[in-house]
């Protein structure tokens, strides 16, 4: 590398010299407390596959016991022991102890770690020219963090009371008394330090993406000129350093409420009978902080799904994006009004109602900027010269979701309307569709499309194809009947339907609903055998498989630490020049410069820049007559 | 080697940078609890803190403004080469750094003889521990800093990396002080 590099004359490409040259790389170093961010992308993504499996587990479980609650499975209690499937059922306690967990894993572990963690690594450094983020060493310090996390929650497995179990949004009194249920002891503990180390993982995570993407782009590369994805990720880092550290000060107090007796969130509680001294405190007090997070946590989410999203529209539709100031604008104006509409979680906690009455504004008005983006994928769809691969496929099935899920949200936020649906499974439909399915989508689309860059190798196709169309029908099937349910009224995170009379009637689709999710859950399989075994005997991939503009697609298939061998490459337009009239391919690359493509440039390329005006008309009225074929009017 | 140099303080800047985005960070943990507590006393009579600050918070005050000069006084020396007097100063601040911590202890002393203990009923008075503890958490992280300079300058790092390590822990201990200043503020506003 020492000997390429030498002709360089910015001094930024020490970096290499300095990489290769000096110290050697050990397996470790290497493979497991490695500080390359590609190698820290393929962690946090593998990461995030195991722990969707386990949440995926939970949730067939689950759906087990919400469909045969009468009927015993002797295979459950030779796999989960006496303790928790008795008699081949799902014990009570049990089941809100994994409806808990699956909740977690999926919000937290698999579609913020996992996906922002993922593409967040991978792709600022290589779509904006960096050699590496702003601090390595922070970054793997990150990894470690989120893994330690992981490892915490999976040993509430096999502590003696069980993990926790009072819902992922973890509400007090359940979650501040040990002895309130099963689950609320030893449990609830590790929940609440594996949160504070994910915390600490995802806010130094967000600090290094938002350092590098503000100081480490390649020459050329105004803001304005970075491709969705890294926007997304940017905004998404900045709700993220914004909003997890108020998570950190809520659980600090809820851990001063269980281990030393005071109380911030505890008032007037009798357990078994016992009064309990506490008094004064306020468990909605918990709701406000937890919610400040957990509003635009759900954003931290959707965001970089919508920017995967953007990016392979983009590049398969053959078309530039529609409308890429509206989206980065929406974008932003998402990010800010996320932070003001976290009332509508808390409609029915008897919060004055002018107040609910703002925040029913607030949180109507972040359904424009929602639908904006939805129009402008739709309109880079419309009329483009389509390639159906398969990460095209998972981008559009995320906007079909974020869209029957977004109409949803629509009735939710309105107050009067929540009265009747909060806490019923009409919830459980709203937010599994946009943020359940749709980040998945979203994650898996990033998967397909960057796997090259990633791996080095292709994914079969038509793996993918049938992974696609079974998750996605089902994935409809599990969720929409669930709306006429919550209609009804039937209550999220119930043990079992055979109580009451007006739920009966419902067991019939839960078994539906089961039968969609196990058959779901099998497709996933496809996937994962897919991933696994392409990593070893995949196809080679390409230089530029997609035929994308963007410049990670110029870094050797081979990784190098330093992404690139030589001089960075800078870059001379917007990320979207695609089938631009005039040119001889449907695409042309950030790197190539205006002067090699005088064929298609428009004035307008040139950002008022008069010399190059007058240069692009002198050489326009020279080609006037090759110009003026039919195909370009 | 002057090469490296330079490429040291390019990716600096963005290392700096991170130091700005970590403050702005545990600010947003402490506006937490600060909201915290006006969601917990707003509306409610029988709720605030009702006892008189101790004097010892006074004191603090006092002590945590004085180490923020010195501890820009140690980062001008280290701009203008003089490391004797570099060392001084972030000495200096390092063991105002530490009276504070016990001034600071003083005062929960002086809290839970006035009867405002932590464990308690009234949570407004246990919030004053948890605001002025998780400061000083921030305050070790912050002596960290400084320490990790001062072994910089006695090592003989090159120049660029001691102002750097310089900069970073002046820049969290004003941080630390303004965030202090904030939080007493806020006290003596609800007391
Ligand atoms: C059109 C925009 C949206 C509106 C108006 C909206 C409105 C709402 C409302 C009012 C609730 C509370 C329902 C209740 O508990 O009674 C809710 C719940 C939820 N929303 Fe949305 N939403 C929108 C988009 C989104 C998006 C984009 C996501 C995620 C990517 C999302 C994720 C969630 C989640 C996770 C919950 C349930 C949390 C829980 O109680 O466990 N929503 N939504
Ligand atoms: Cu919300």
């Amino acid at each position: 590398m020492a000997s390429t590099a030498t002709h360089d004359s910015a001094v930024l490409h020490q970096h290499d010299d300095h990489g290769h040259g000096h110290h050697k790389e050990t397996f470790i170093t290497k493979y497991i407390f490695s500080q390359d961010h590609k190698m820290i992308a393929k962690q946090f993504l593998i990461t995030g596959i195991v722990m969707a499996v386990v949440a995926m587990i939970l949730s067939i479980l689950f759906r087990l016991q919400l469909a045969w609650p009468d009927q015993s499975f002797p295979l459950l209690e030779t796999f989960l022991g006496e303790k928790w499937a008795e008699g081949g059922r799902i014990k009570p306690d049990f089941y809100l102890a994994i409806v808990t967990i699956h909740g977690t894993m999926m919000v937290f572990f698999v579609l913020t770690a996992g996906l922002s963690g993922t593409f967040s690594n991978l792709l600022i450094p290589l779509q904006l020219g960096a050699r590496d983020m702003a601090s390595p060493f922070l970054n793997m310090i990150s990894y470690w963090l989120f893994f330690l996390s992981c490892v915490i929650m999976m040993c509430s497995f096999f502590v003696e009371s069980g993990p926790a179990s009072s819902g992922w949004t973890v509400y007090p009194p359940l979650s501040a008394l040990p002895k309130a249920i099963s689950g609320s002891g030893t449990g609830m503990t590790l929940w609440l330090i594996s949160m504070v180390l994910f915390v600490a993982s995802a806010l130094i995570g967000a600090l290094n993406y938002i350092s590098t993407i503000l100081n480490m782009r390649t020459k050329g590369m105004d803001m304005w000129k970075m491709p969705l994805t890294i926007w997304a990720f940017f905004l998404t880092a900045i709700v993220g350093v914004l909003s997890f550290p108020v998570l950190v000060s809520a659980v600090v107090l809820l851990i001063f409420d269980r281990s030393f007796g005071t109380s911030f969130y505890l008032s007037d509680i009798v357990v078994a009978g016992q009064v309990l001294p506490n008094q004064g405190g306020s468990p909605v007090l918990w709701q406000h902080l937890f919610w400040f997070l957990g509003h635009p946590e759900v954003y931290i989410v959707i965001m970089p799904a919508l920017g995967i999203t953007s990016e392979v529209i983009a590049t398969n539709s053959r078309k530039p994006i529609f409308g890429y100031h509206a989206m980065v604008y929406s974008l932003i104006g998402i990010t800010v009004l996320s932070f003001i509409v976290w009332g509508h979680h808390m409609f029915i906690t008897g919060m004055n109602p002018f107040l609910g009455g703002v925040f029913m504004i607030t949180t109507l008005i972040i359904a424009v900027p929602s639908a904006v983006k939805t129009f402008n994928y739709l309109a880079t769809i419309w009329r483009g010269n389509l390639r159906f691969t398969p990460a095209m496929l998972f981008a559009i099935g995320l906007v079909s979701f974020f869209i029957s899920g977004g109409l949803t949200g629509l009735f939710l936020g309105n107050a009067a309307l929540d009265i009747n649906l909060h806490d019923t499974y009409f919830v459980v439909a709203h937010f599994h569709l946009v943020m359940g399915c749709a980040a998945i989508f979203g994650m898996l689309c990033g998967v397909y499309h960057w796997y090259p860059r990633l791996f080095g190798r292709m994914m079969d196709e038509r793996l993918g194809y049938l992974h696609f169309w079974v998750t996605f029908v089902c994935a409809y099937l599990v969720f929409f009947p669930m709306h006429f349910m919550g209609i009804d009224g039937v209550p999220r995170r119930y043990y079992a339907f055979t109580e009451f009379a007006f739920m009966q009637e419902w067991l019939t689709v839960n078994v539906f609903i089961t039968w969609s999710a196990i058959i779901s859950a099998l497709a996933q399989v496809a996937f994962l055998w897919n991933f696994f075994y392409s990593i070893f005997y995949g196809k080679k991939a390409p230089q530029n498989p997609w035929e994308s503009t963007t410049l990670e697609w110029t870094a050797p298939v081979e990784h190098l630490h330093g992404n690139w061998p030589g001089e960075i490459p800078s870059v001379h337009r917007w990320p979207y020049d695609y089938s631009k009239p005039g040119h001889h391919t449907d695409f042309i690359p950030q790197t190539t410069p205006f002067s090699e493509t005088m064929s298609s440039n428009l004035l307008h390329d040139f950002e008022g820049s008069a010399e190059a005006e007058h240069i692009q008309q002198e050489w326009n009225k020279e080609h006037a007559s090759e110009r003026n074929t039919p195909e370009q009017v | 080697m002057e090469n490296l140099q330079v490429e040291d303080r390019l990716n600096l800047k963005a290392k700096k940078f991170l130091m700005w985005l970590f403050i702005i960070a545990s600010f947003m943990m402490f506006a937490a609890l600060t909201s915290g507590f006006i969601v917990y006393t707003e509306g409610n009579i029988e709720r605030g803190i009702k006892v008189l600050l101790p004097k010892a918070f006074m004191y603090s005050s006092v002590i945590i403004i004085l180490s923020s000069l010195t501890a820009h006084m140690a980062y001008l020396s280290a701009k203008g080469l003089q490391f004797a007097k570099q060392k001084l100063y972030i000495g200096i601040t390092i063991l105002l750094g530490i009276a504070f911590f016990y001034s600071q202890f003083q005062a929960w002393q002086a809290l839970y003889n006035s009867g405002a203990y932590f464990v308690n009923y009234n949570a407004s008075q246990s919030f004053i521990y948890v605001f002025s503890g998780a400061h000083l958490i921030h305050v070790l992280v912050g002596l960290f800093f400084l320490l990790y300079a001062l072994i910089g300058v006695f090592r003989n790092v090159p120049q660029v990396r001691n102002v750097f390590r310089m900069e970073i822990a002046s820049i969290f201990w004003h941080f630390l002080d303004i965030l202090w200043i904030y939080l007493y503020v806020f006290l003596l506003l609800n007391q």
